[in-house]
C-alpha cells in the first residue's frame, strides 16, 4: 500500500499539469497512467495555442506549468495571431514536434520531486469515510490518497466511429477505461455525451509542396514562455490548399455513409470546428474551406490536415483529399474518425472542480466537457492547485474573471455548463482589455509565488521584472510639453500642454520609443516589458470605466451559499431559475448572478433566504 | 467597495420639507463636501449647501450619521432640505457628480439594512414581497411598456448590437485562419444607422414630463415683468412682484393645468452683469441652471439676446414705453388680459406635441439614462480603428441593453457569431 497526499489519474495534458503542480506546492502526488511512454502526448493536432488558447498557454506558465516550456522545446514553427491588431486579443501559436513535445513534458515530470509515475490501470475509486480516499488498480493495488484528480479524456467511455466501422477506446490503439466509467455512473453523476473529431494523417512525401502557397514561421524571436531563452529548433513552414466543389461533391454524394448523419452519433460536436461534413451541409454557399498542412515533426513525414476532421468512410476521405490542390497524389497513413465520448456535466463541480457529489474527486480536462490541449492543462493545473492546498491545508490563488482566463472557463463550465465542447474564445472574456497573453506574468506570477505553486527559477525572474518595472514607472513619471514632443516629430496637438509622459503613450502615434529623450539613458532592455507598460498606459482610460463592473462582480463574492440551498423553497423562484440554479449550485451570491436566467428579482429572493438560513 | 448611493426618501415633492439620504463609505465625505465641515455624529445643524464651484444650493439641516449603528449599517447622512423641486433637483445632480456616489436603485438602501443585519426574520419576510413586487413592477415598467412595443425595440437593438458584435468578434478571434474580411462600409453604416435611431428615441418625450409637467421658465432681466406674467399665468399671487428691480432673488415654482395638461411654470431671478450681491449672484445662477433644463423658455428680455429655441415675448405691452419687438411671437399684458389667451393657447398645443400621447412608449430617466449610455457607446466605436476597442464599445453597449432587460449576452453574441460564419479550422 502507497500512501500519496494526491492521485491523479490520466497522463495527458490535464494530468501531468495537475501532478506537476500539486508536487510543486509540496504534496506527493502519485500520477496512474496506462502507458508512462505517452505521457504528455499530443493526440490530435500538432499545434499548441492560438487566439484564446494561447492566453491559457501563458497563465499555464505564469503558474510555472510544463506547457509553455514544453511547447518552445518543440516548436518548429512560430506564429503570432492577430499581429496587426490590439496586443489584447494577439494569439501565440506554435507548430509542435509531437515527439519532442512529450519528451520534454516528461523530462519537466522526472526532474520533478515528490512525483512519481504509477503504470496501470485505476478501475476504481478507494471510498473512505464518504469521501474518496484514493484508487484501486487493476492488478487489485489500493493507492491511498487525501485526494484523487481525474483527468482520463475521452478514455471515459470512448467510442471511435469512421464510416461504418466501430471501435472501443479513447486513441487508436489504446484502452479505454471502462469499468472506472461503469463506477462513475453509478455514483449517479449527472454525465452526458459529447463528440470530437480528427482529420486523415497523410504522408508528407507523396504532396506537391511546389503547387501550395507557403506560411513561414515569424521571424521576430518571441517564445511561449520567458523562461525559454531563445528557439531550439530549426522552423519548418505549413503550406495552405483549399477544399472545392469537386471535394463537396465526393462529401455530399457520400453523407448517408457518415455516422454524423446516420444517427450512429447523436452527440453534440463543436460549432467552431466542426467536421468538413458539418461545414458542407451548414454553410451550403461557401464553394471552399482553407486547409492547413502542418508537419508533425522534423523527423516525421506525417502530415496534419487540419480543416477537415472528418468520420467518412476510409475510401471517401481518400477520394475527397485527392480533389485538393497539391494533394493529387497524396496517401493516408491513419485516416481520421469521430470519438464520442461521456464528459460529466462540469455544473456538478465546484469552481475548485471537485465533484460536489464525491468530495475528495477533482475532475479536469475533457472529461469535463472541453475540447482543446490547452483547455485541459489550465483545468489541471487549477484542480491540482486546490486539491493539494485542500489537502496540505493551505490557500490556492486567487482567480477570477477579471485577472485571467482561467477563471472565466472555470466559472463559465462550473456556471453554464457546456452544450457542446467548450473551446476558449477572446470572445468569452467580458474583461479581456487586462487579460492579455503579453501580460500573464504580471497577473498570475505573484499569486502563484503566494501560493507555492511558482518554483525560484521563475519567481526570481518575476522579482528582477518587477525591479525592471519600477524603474520604467518611475521614468514615465517624468512629464513633457506637447511643443518639446512636437519638435521631436511626434504626432501631438501643440495646445495639449504638458503632461506625465505616461499619458502620453495614449495618444496615437506616440511610442516607447518616441518618447526615449525624456527618459533616462540607463532603463531596462527589454522590449516585451516595454511593450507591456505601454499598453497598460493606452487602454488605461478604459480599464477605469470597467472598475464599477468590478465592483459588481465582487460585491456578492462574501455571501456563501452553500452546497445544500434549498432554491426550490424560495418564494418567487420560476422553475426553470430552480433547475439552473439546482444544478449549477453557486458557491456565492455574485456566482448565482451569473447563472443564465437568473434576474435580480431571483438574487433579492436568494438574498432573503441566504439570510435567514444564517440566522 | 460599494458604491456609495443617495435618494429622496420623503414623499413627493413639492413639501414643505425633503429628505435626501446617503448611505455608503462616502456619505462623510459627500457631506463634508456639501455643507464645509462634518458635524458632531447624531446632532442635527443647520449647515449652507453648497455645489464644487461655491454656489450656495440650499440651507438646510443635516445631520451625520456614522456607521455602523445606523440604519443601513453603514456610514449615512441626512440632508433635510427645503422642499421645491428646483431645490431637490439641484442637490441631487450635484450629489450625483461626486465621485463615488450613484443614485439608489429600488429597494436599495433596505437591502443594505439586511446584508448588514439590521432588520429581523419578520421584516427579512416582507421585504421579499416588497422586493417582488418593485422588481415586477420594474419589469413592467420597462418590458410592458405601451403594450411591449417598447421591450420589442429594445430587443430589435440588441439583437443588432449582438450582430455587430459577431462581426467584430469573427474578425478577432478568427481572421487569421477563416476567409473572414476586416469591418467595411457595411459595419459603419448599420453603427451610424443603429446610433442614429437611439438618438431619435432619445428626443422623444420623457414619461417623468407627465409627473412633473411641462417645465415653462420666465427669463429675462431685471423688471421686465417676469414675475407679473408669471402670476397672470398661474393665476395666484405665488411671486412677489413690485417695481424695483430683482425683486425676486430665487427660483419660484408653480405646477398648473391648462387645458387638463400638467404644466411646471418657473419664475427666475433677471439676469444682468455687475452685481456685487451674492444672493443675487446665486439667484442668477440658479435662473441660468433652470434655462437649461427648461421644456420652453419665455424670453422677456431685449429681443437680440433671446436664447435658441426660446419664445421672443413682448410683455407690459400697456405700458406706453414698454420696449418693442420686431418678430415677437406673442404680445401680452399681465394686467389687462391683452394677449393672454392666445399665449395660453399656443402653449397648450406646444406642450400637447411635446408631451407624450396616451399609449406612446416613453422613456423613464433610466431608461432614459441607459439608452444614451448605448449610443455613446456605439458613437465611441465607430471612431476607433482599433477592432478591439470596438468590440469593447460595443460590449459597453450590450451591457446597457441588458440593464434594460435583465440579460446577460456572450453566449448569445457567441450564438450569433457561430450562427453566421464558418470557423474554425
Amino acid at each position: 500500500m502507497h500512501q500519496f497526499d494526491i492521485i491523479v489519474v490520466g497522463g495527458g495534458h490535464a494530468g501531468c499539469e495537475a501532478a506537476a503542480v500539486a508536487a510543486r506546492m509540496r504534496a506527493r502526488v502519485g500520477l496512474v497512467t496506462f502507458d508512462p511512454a505517452q505521457l504528455g502526448a499530443m493526440s490530435c493536432n500538432p499545434a499548441i495555442g492560438g487566439l484564446g488558447k494561447g492566453h491559457l498557454v501563458r497563465e499555464v506558465d505564469a503558474l510555472d506549468g510544463l506547457m509553455g516550456r514544453a511547447a518552445d522545446a518543440a516548436a518548429i514553427h512560430y506564429r503570432m495571431l492577430n499581429r496587426s491588431k490590439g496586443s489584447a486579443v494577439q494569439g501565440p501559436r506554435i507548430q509542435a514536434d509531437r515527439k519532442l513535445f512529450k519528451a520534454s513534458v516528461q523530462a519537466q515530470l522526472a526532474r520533478q520531486e515528490r512525483l512519481d509515475v504509477i503504470a496501470g490501470e485505476a478501475a476504481a475509486l478507494h471510498m473512505a469515510g464518504g469521501r474518496v480516499g484514493g484508487v484501486v488498480l487493476a492488478d487489485g493495488q489500493v493507492l491511498l490518497a487525501g485526494a484523487v484528480i481525474l483527468c482520463t479524456g475521452t478514455f471515459l467511455g470512448g467510442a471511435l466511429f469512421r464510416g461504418e466501422e466501430r471501435m472501443v477506446g479513447g486513441r487508436i490503439g489504446e484502452a479505454s477505461a471502462q469499468r472506472l466509467a461503469a463506477q462513475l455512473r453509478e455514483a449517479d453523476l449527472p454525465m452526458a455525451r459529447l463528440k470530437t473529431g480528427t482529420p486523415p494523417r497523410l504522408d508528407g512525401r507523396t504532396i506537391d509542396w511546389s503547387a501550395l502557397e507557403e506560411q513561414w514561421s515569424d521571424a521576430e524571436p518571441w517564445t511561449m514562455s520567458p523562461l525559454s531563452e531563445s528557439r531550439v529548433n530549426p522552423q519548418v513552414f505549413c503550406a495552405i490548399t483549399r477544399t472545392n466543389p469537386r471535394s463537396h461533391d465526393v462529401i455530399r454524394a457520400n453523407l448517408h455513409r457518415s455516422p454524423l448523419f446516420t444517427g450512429a452519433i447523436g452527440a453534440s460536436g463543436p460549432r467552431y470546428c466542426p467536421s468538413i461534413e458539418d461545414k458542407i451541409h451548414r454553410f451550403a454557399d461557401r464553394d471552399g474551406h482553407q486547409v492547413f498542412l502542418e508537419p508533425e515533426g522534423l523527423d516525421s513525414h506525417l502530415v496534419y490536415p487540419n480543416g477537415i476532421s472528418t468520420s467518412l468512410p476510409a475510401d471517401v476521405q481518400l477520394a475527397m483529399v485527392r480533389t485538393m490542390s497539391g494533394l493529387e497524389q497524396v496517401e493516408i497513413v491513419t485516416p481520421g474518425y469521430a470519438v464520442e465520448y461521456d464528459h460529466v456535466d462540469p455544473r456538478a463541480l465546484r469552481p475548485s472542480l471537485e465533484l460536489r457529489a464525491l468530495p475528495g474527486l477533482y475532475c479536469a480536462g475533457q472529461l469535463n466537457g472541453t475540447t482543446g490541449y490547452e483547455e485541459a492543462a489550465a483545468q489541471g493545473l487549477v484542480a491540482g492547485m486546490h486539491a493539494a492546498a485542500a489537502v496540505l491545508g493551505k490557500s490556492s490563488a486567487a482567480l477570477d474573471r477579471a485577472n485571467s482566463y482561467l477563471a472565466v472557463m472555470i466559472d463559465d463550465l462550473t456556471l453554464h455548463g457546456v452544450s457542446e465542447p467548450y473551446r476558449m474564445l477572446t470572445a468569452r472574456a467580458e474583461y479581456r482589455l487586462r487579460l492579455r497573453a503579453n501580460n500573464a506574468g504580471t497577473r498570475l506570477t505573484p499569486l502563484g509565488i503566494a501560493c507555492g505553486a511558482v518554483g525560484a527559477l521563475r519567481r526570481d525572474w518575476y522579482l528582477r521584472r518587477e525591479e525592471a518595472r519600477d524603474r520604467l514607472d518611475a521614468a514615465l513619471a517624468a512629464e513633457a510639453s506637447a511643443a518639446e514632443l512636437s519638435r521631436a516629430g511626434l504626432p501631438v496637438r501643440t495646445d495639449t500642454g504638458r503632461l506625465p509622459l505616461r499619458e502620453w503613450l495614449r495618444f496615437s502615434g506616440v511610442t516607447f520609443e518616441g518618447l526615449a529623450p525624456w527618459m533616462p539613458g540607463d532603463l531596462p532592455d527589454d522590449p516585451e516589458l516595454c511593450a507591456e507598460v505601454a499598453e497598460d498606459a493606452a487602454y488605461a482610460p478604459y480599464l477605469l470605466r470597467q472598475e464599477g463592473e468590478l465592483r459588481a462582480l465582487r460585491a456578492g463574492d462574501g455571501l456563501s451559499l452553500g452546497d445544500a440551498f434549498p432554491y426550490a423553497a424560495v418564494a418567487g423562484l420560476s422553475r426553470e431559475m430552480v433547475e439552473r440554479l439546482e444544478r449549477a449550485r453557486p458557491a456565492t451570491l455574485a456566482d448565482a448572478g451569473r447563472v443564465p436566467g437568473i434576474t435580480p428579482a431571483a438574487l433579492a429572493a436568494l438574498l432573503v433566504q441566504a439570510k435567514r438560513q444564517a440566522a | 467597495m460599494l458604491d456609495t448611493i443617495f435618494a429622496l426618501s420623503s414623499g413627493a415633492a413639492p413639501a414643505a420639507i425633503a429628505v435626501i439620504r446617503i448611505s455608503g463609505p462616502q456619505a462623510g465625505a459627500a457631506l463634508e463636501q456639501l455643507s464645509g465641515r462634518l458635524p458632531p455624529p447624531r446632532r442635527a445643524v443647520t449647515a449652507s449647501l453648497r455645489n464644487p464651484d461655491g454656489d450656495l444650493l440650499d440651507r438646510a439641516l443635516v445631520l451625520w450619521l456614522p456607521g455602523p449603528h445606523t440604519a443601513t449599517g453603514e456610514d449615512c447622512a441626512e440632508l433635510h432640505l427645503h422642499g421645491g423641486r428646483a431645490v431637490i433637483a439641484t442637490v441631487e445632480r450635484t450629489l450625483a457628480q461626486l465621485p463615488g456616489l450613484r443614485r439608489a436603485g429600488a429597494g436599495e438602501f433596505t437591502r443594505r439594512a439586511f446584508i448588514n443585519g439590521k432588520i429581523d426574520l419578520a421584516e427579512a419576510e416582507g421585504l421579499a414581497d416588497l422586493l417582488s413586487a418593485e422588481t415586477e413592477l420594474q419589469r413592467q415598467a420597462a418590458l410592458a411598456l405601451s403594450a411591449g412595443s417598447f421591450s420589442r425595440q429594445v430587443d430589435a437593438w440588441r439583437l443588432a448590437v449582438l450582430t455587430l458584435s459577431a462581426q467584430v468578434e469573427a474578425v478577432l478571434d478568427f481572421s487569421e485562419d477563416d476567409d473572414i474580411g476586416a469591418l467595411d462600409q457595411g459595419f459603419a453604416h448599420a453603427l451610424a444607422g443603429l446610433a442614429e435611431e437611439l438618438g431619435s428615441w432619445l428626443g422623444r418625450p420623457r414619461s417623468e414630463l407627465l409627473r412633473e409637467g411641462f417645465r415653462v421658465v420666465l427669463a429675462g432681466p431685471p423688471n421686465a415683468g417676469k414675475s407679473t406674467l408669471f402670476n397672470a399665468l398661474v393665476e395666484s399671487e405665488a411671486a412677489i412682484t413690485s417695481p424695483l428691480p430683482g425683486t425676486t432673488r430665487d427660483v419660484v415654482t408653480r405646477p398648473v393645468a391648462l387645458a387638463g395638461l400638467p404644466f411646471l411654470f418657473l419664475d427666475t431671478a433677471g439676469l444682468h452683469e455687475g452685481t456685487t450681491d451674492p444672493i443675487e449672484h446665486t439667484g442668477m445662477a440658479r435662473a441660468r441652471s433652470e434655462l437649461d433644463r427648461a421644456d420652453l423658455v419665455l424670453w422677456l428680455g431685449p429681443e437680440a439676446e433671446c436664447p435658441a429655441g426660446a419664445w421672443n415675448i413682448e410683455a407690459q405691452c400697456d405700458r406706453p414705453t414698454h420696449p418693442r419687438k420686431g418678430a415677437a411671437r406673442h404680445r401680452v399684458s399681465a394686467l389687462t388680459g391683452t394677449g393672454m389667451d392666445a399665449l395660453r393657447d399656443d402653449l397648450v398645443v406646444t406642450a400637447r406635441a411635446a408631451l407624450p400621447r396616451p399609449g406612446e412608449a416613453t422613456l423613464n430617466q433610466r431608461q432614459h439614462g441607459l439608452i444614451t449610455q448605448a449610443r455613446e457607446s456605439l458613437l465611441a466605436a465607430s471612431d476607433f480603428a482599433d477592432p478591439l476597442l470596438v468590440a469593447e464599445s460595443l460590449r459597453l453597449a450590450r451591457v446597457a441593453f441588458d440593464a434594460l432587460l435583465g440579460r446577460t449576452t456572450t453566449e448569445d453574441m457567441l450564438d450569433a457569431l457561430f450562427g453566421r460564419f464558418c470557423i474554425g479550422k
